[in-house]
């Protein structure tokens, strides 16, 4: 063993000497004529519902590159597929930074995958821009400088029920239903941010696993609580499960909130029988694009012209297109604050110094902030409550608490 | 512990979920001494199908019975062309083939039918919910379902000489040949049938926790797990077996280990029966052959 | 049972003839494959030298379950739990009380080898297929056990643990991620030689007596119950290395890292290399590193279908996978040229 280290180690001083010596160039991906951005997304498997989303990215830079892009400079957007996988991700990930050589990754998707990059993006300083999950940890300048997320996040909306509720009866009792992950829990901390140490005396706290055929037995314990208000942050078909069984054992608690994760009405409301969830409340932050008042509104009718002109195949009810564009429009403005300067310092300084940026498929009210010590660039929501065909928006647009 | 009598309601009607999912698995043990890893996968297809029927049009009923019939066919092809030339190989061979059909059908289904969460109707009254609500007119008709499959299974492998001959098949392959039964159709006609009850199972559960195509991956375990426990070659034994599993899981996950490990109870429960009575509660005592 | 089944382990890696000349040869043949797995850590670049660690580490995760599975007939379809097991025992090692990577791996080998045994028990009482689904069952609750709140101090629950990824010791002028490579090829071609030498020793007989002929290997005095249990904790320990490198060389463990996919990969993964077989191993590495990339490209939405597809095909056409195909390729060969050498014309 020890002739081989000592040959291992001869052998290593030779060989990997000049490529030790290579000088790294000025920004990995940027060149005179050409910006390349990675993206990770789940093309395939169970999450492959959000692959539409990278689909109109891909679509919004060509169009962007069609239109003269940005600083001179074409947008080479590569989006790859990690089947919503996290050893894939970071596979996905060192390939786009390592062998791409993208200057940055945008909008990479999922909660689980983008854990298990972070620490490696953030080490490589690389920016990690508008990531597609609202888990509250992207907003966490200290620890990673380099990530930052861009919608509401689930810990903001949080904040926002609980306040909600706290206004109306401060001595409220609150079941919570939970996904045993990184997104319910994310739930729990946010009541706990409002309830500060009231959470332990107020609030009965319940779990699942995805893994569980149905969810009848917790809402018997939640229900058996007494709960003045019920919590729902879990993912569509629990969601929908709940929604049906506390309707048929007749638990109806004064207040429902459900996270927004879980508001489609194909897969959520439809399935679990609309009239089940008569009042329920959840927020948005987005515009509806099967919402009709938004028939004659400036910016969903730029999205509509987009999707008329670039996308006409694709479903116009669906979700996650104003999304998509939304975020894809976030990131159009940041590069073009670049100026000429596209260095990852710089591209990551103006990623975090948005101010009042107002974006055509977001709620009226609501606008995208940023600053070097706020990396949650969306933090405002509107309540909305289920009528029994449709989501209704209500009240003033609230923000969560400053924790 | 108030709602203790709640929970072990609703236990029940969990429990006719893997009762039913449990069924089938004994239904191919019995047929052919497999346990079938695609069965899940098989099932939520054919639930798949049964939900294209309805929305183009076709009555409930009528949809079931086409449903069953063709994931019959289904279960028949997938013998005679992938198990059948395998028939001599071992374990292992067959394990591949289970696992490469299970990553087929899922990702099969997921592509066609795409992987957001779709309700299935059910054709009992869900006017008024019974016991509270704790128990829906569907989870009544589904376990009513359960039970009128398990009465023809019984009846079909009691009193038929088709039954009997299948039975035959796959207890002693050799002898049954010698007896003159065609004992590779009598495998074929196993795996029909257990596609079939499948079907049925996934037709039943769909409604209860709606149809995507990984609905049958946690429901699987817990069916095998009260497979075993009632008796892996005894059909009325995994059918309670699937109800004792049903209960024990909400009671242990509500009072005593927490809704964290409701699965991890599932393992404990094959562990448990595997060391000690491996025949299950209700199963004959098997000998094994040299 | 078939003839496939029995597979000569011995032809794997020697000559027909296992005799002295040929024997010093293959011990030859060992530090100069040696050798030839570490090149790549001078000729590629980065992301392709991490893409071969993966290769590596699930070589060795696959060499575990082939013990079990393909030597003793003990079939296996959770190994990712040991995997799972190993990994959090070396990211917790490292992030919670400060052990050298490198420190960490008797202790993830010695953890998963006693949840091997603890598993490998009950296990005895099980044929073929219940064990399989048992396992399988084990797969998928292991990740919910260990995000479970009593552990949280120390796995970080849903959040996982992120380790460093250590730099190259004595000042060697290497990278992290040639560092990495290199102890991992270290590592595991001293598990491959290990793991060839018990498996041509009388233990490795008994065990794949014991596959074929249970009742035979009793009735000649074997004790079945403490040698099934023991591979079963050896597989594990050498999976749990894997797990334990696979951890240092991704630097995170979370619950999501190990799914009952990464159980399925490792299954395939044997099956597509070769059963039974110790370089077999090798090549389901490859397989399970670079084929779904390729599967992507050709199947799009959905590269499972093809995946699920390849699994089959290699059952009905290549049961001994790849170490099979090359043995059988190589067999061929020396026919030939034997039989050009010894009876020319006939």
């Amino acid at each position: 063993m020890l002739n081989r280290r000592t040959l291992l180690a001869a052998s290593a001083a030779v060989l990997s000497a000049p490529r030790v010596a290579c000088a790294q160039p000025a920004t990995p991906g940027v060149t005179a004529t050409e910006i390349k951005i990675g993206g990770i997304m789940p093309y395939s498997g169970p999450a492959s519902a959000y692959g539409v989303i990278g689909r109109l990215e891909q679509v919004y830079f060509r169009v962007l590159n069609e239109a003269g892009g940005i600083a001179g400079r074409k947008i080479n957007f590569i989006s790859l597929d990690d089947g919503y996988s996290p050893p894939k991700t970071v596979e996905q990930a060192r390939r786009l930074i390592e062998q791409e050589r993208v200057a940055f990754l945008f909008n990479t998707l999922g909660t689980p995958t983008n854990s298990a990059i972070v620490r490696y993006v953030n080490q490589r300083k690389v920016p990690h821009l508008f990531l597609s999950t609202g888990a509250d940890k992207w907003g966490n300048p200290q620890e990673n400088p380099w990530t930052i997320g861009w919608q509401p996040s689930y810990r903001t909306e949080a904040q926002i029920y609980a306040k909600h509720l706290l206004a109306q009866k401060p001595d409220a009792r609150i079941a919570v239903l939970y996904q045993n992950d990184d997104f319910g829990k994310d739930y729990l901390a946010g009541t706990r941010d409002i309830l500060g140490d009231r959470f332990e005396r107020q609030v009965k706290t319940v779990s699942h696993e995805v893994t569980d055929a149905t969810i009848d037995s917790q809402i018997v314990s939640l229900q058996s609580s007494g709960a003045d208000a019920m919590l729902t942050a879990t993912t569509p078909k629990f969601a929908a499960q709940t929604i049906r069984k506390m309707h048929d054992i007749g638990w109806k608690p004064p207040a429902h909130y459900l996270t927004n994760v879980s508001i489609s009405v194909a897969a959520v409301m439809q399935p679990a029988g609309p009239e089940k969830g008569v009042g329920i409340i959840t927020s948005g932050y987005l515009k509806d694009p099967t919402d009709s008042v938004w028939r004659d509104d400036p910016g969903m009718t730029e999205w509509r012209g987009f999707m008329q002109r670039h996308m006409p195949d694709a479903d116009h009810t669906d979700g996650n297109y104003p999304f998509s564009y939304g975020v894809s429009k976030t990131m159009e403005h940041v590069l073009r604050q670049c100026g000429n300067d596209f260095s990852r310092e710089n591209i990551m300084k103006q990623a975090t110094s948005l101010q009042n940026l107002e974006i055509p498929t977001l709620l009226p009210g609501i606008r995208v902030n940023t600053s070097a010590t706020n990396y949650h660039p969306i933090r405002q929501m509107q309540l909305q409550r289920w009528t029994g065909s449709t989501w209704e928006r209500f009240g003033e647009v609230l923000e969560g608490a400053r924790v | 512990m108030e709602g203790l009598p709640h929970q072990i309601v609703a236990g029940i009607a969990t429990g006719g979920i893997y009762a039913s999912v449990a069924l089938a698995l004994v239904m191919i043990y019995q047929a052919t001494h497999h346990v079938n890893f695609a069965q899940g996968e098989m099932a939520t297809f054919s639930t798949y199908i049964a939900l294209t029927l309805i929305q183009a049009g076709l009555p409930y009923w009528v949809a079931f019975v086409v449903t069953v019939a063709v994931s019959f066919v289904i279960g028949v092809v997938v013998e005679r062309v992938l198990l059948r030339p395998m028939h001599d190989a071992p374990v292992l061979a067959h394990v591949g083939i289970f696992i490469g059909l299970l990553l087929v059908i899922s990702n099969l289904s997921g592509w066609i039918f795409d992987y957001t969460v779709k309700a299935f109707p059910t054709p009992f009254d869900t006017g008024a919910p019974m016991l509270g609500g704790l128990v829906s007119g569907h989870e009544l008709g589904s376990t009513a379902v359960t039970l009128a499959v398990l009465t023809l299974v019984y009846l079909f492998f009691r009193h038929t000489s088709l039954g009997l001959a299948m039975r035959a098949a796959a207890y002693n392959p050799v002898s049954a040949r010698l007896v003159g039964i065609r004992v590779g159709w009598m495998l074929a006609l196993g795996w029909g049938l257990a596609a079939a009850i499948g079907a049925v199972a996934g037709i039943m559960v769909a409604p209860v926790v709606f149809l995507e195509p990984n609905m049958m991956l946690g429901i699987l375990l817990y069916a095998f797990a009260g497979a075993l426990l009632g008796g892996i070659d005894n059909p009325a034994g995994a059918v309670a077996g699937g109800f004792a599993v049903g209960i024990i899981e909400n009671i242990g996950g509500a009072y005593l280990v927490g809704t964290e490990l409701k699965l991890t109870l599932a393992l404990a429960i094959i562990i448990a029966v595997l060391l000690f009575k491996p025949s299950g509660l209700f199963g004959r005592v098997v000998v094994s052959r040299v | 049972m078939a003839a496939e089944d029995a597979v000569p382990v011995e032809v794997v890696a020697a000559p027909a003839r296992p005799d002295a000349p040929t024997d010093s040869l293959a011990w030859l043949a060992v530090p100069a494959m040696v050798l030839l797995a570490m090149a790549p850590a001078f000729l590629v670049e980065s992301f392709r030298l991490f893409q071969l660690t993966s290769v590596v580490i699930y070589a060795v995760a696959i060499l575990g379950l082939n013990i079990v599975t393909g030597y003793n007939g003990q079939i296996s379809l959770g190994h990712g739990a040991f995997y799972a097991v190993g990994a959090y025992t070396t990211a917790i090692l490292m992030a919670s009380f400060g052990l050298p990577y490198w420190a960490t791996l008797p202790v993830s080998a010695a953890v998963c080898g006693a949840l091997g045994w603890g598993i490998g028990f009950p296990a005895l009482r099980l044929g073929g297929l219940y064990l399989a689904l048992t396992t399988f069952a084990l797969a998928v609750a292991v990740p919910q056990v260990l995000k479970h709140d009593a552990l949280e101090t120390w796995t970080g629950g849903v959040q996982g643990v992120f380790i460093a990824k250590p730099d190259a010791p004595f000042g060697l002028p290497l990278s992290a991620d040639q560092w990495m490579y290199l102890f991992t090829v270290a590592i595991a071609a001293a598990i491959f030689v290990l793991a060839r030498n018990l498996l041509r020793s009388r233990i490795g007989r008994a065990m794949m007596a014991i596959r074929d002929q249970p009742t035979a290997a009793e009735a000649m005095g074997m004790d079945l119950a403490a040698l099934k249990t023991r591979t079963f904790a050896l597989s594990a320990t050498i999976t749990g290395v894997a797990g334990a490198l696979s951890a240092v060389a991704v630097e995170f463990v979370s619950p999501d890292s190990f799914s009952v996919n990464l159980s399925i990969t490792l299954f395939v993964g044997m099956i597509v290399g070769g059963v039974a077989s110790i370089f077999g191993a090798v090549f389901g590495g490859l397989f399970v590193v670079f084929v779904p990339n390729l599967a992507e490209d050709i199947a799009g939405a959905a590269p499972g279908v093809l995946y699920g597809a390849i699994l089959i095909l290699f059952v009905f056409v290549l049961p001994t996978g790849f170490a099979g195909l090359l043995r059988r390729v190589a067999a061929s060969a020396r026919r030939t040229t034997a039989t050009n050498d010894a009876t020319p014309g006939r």
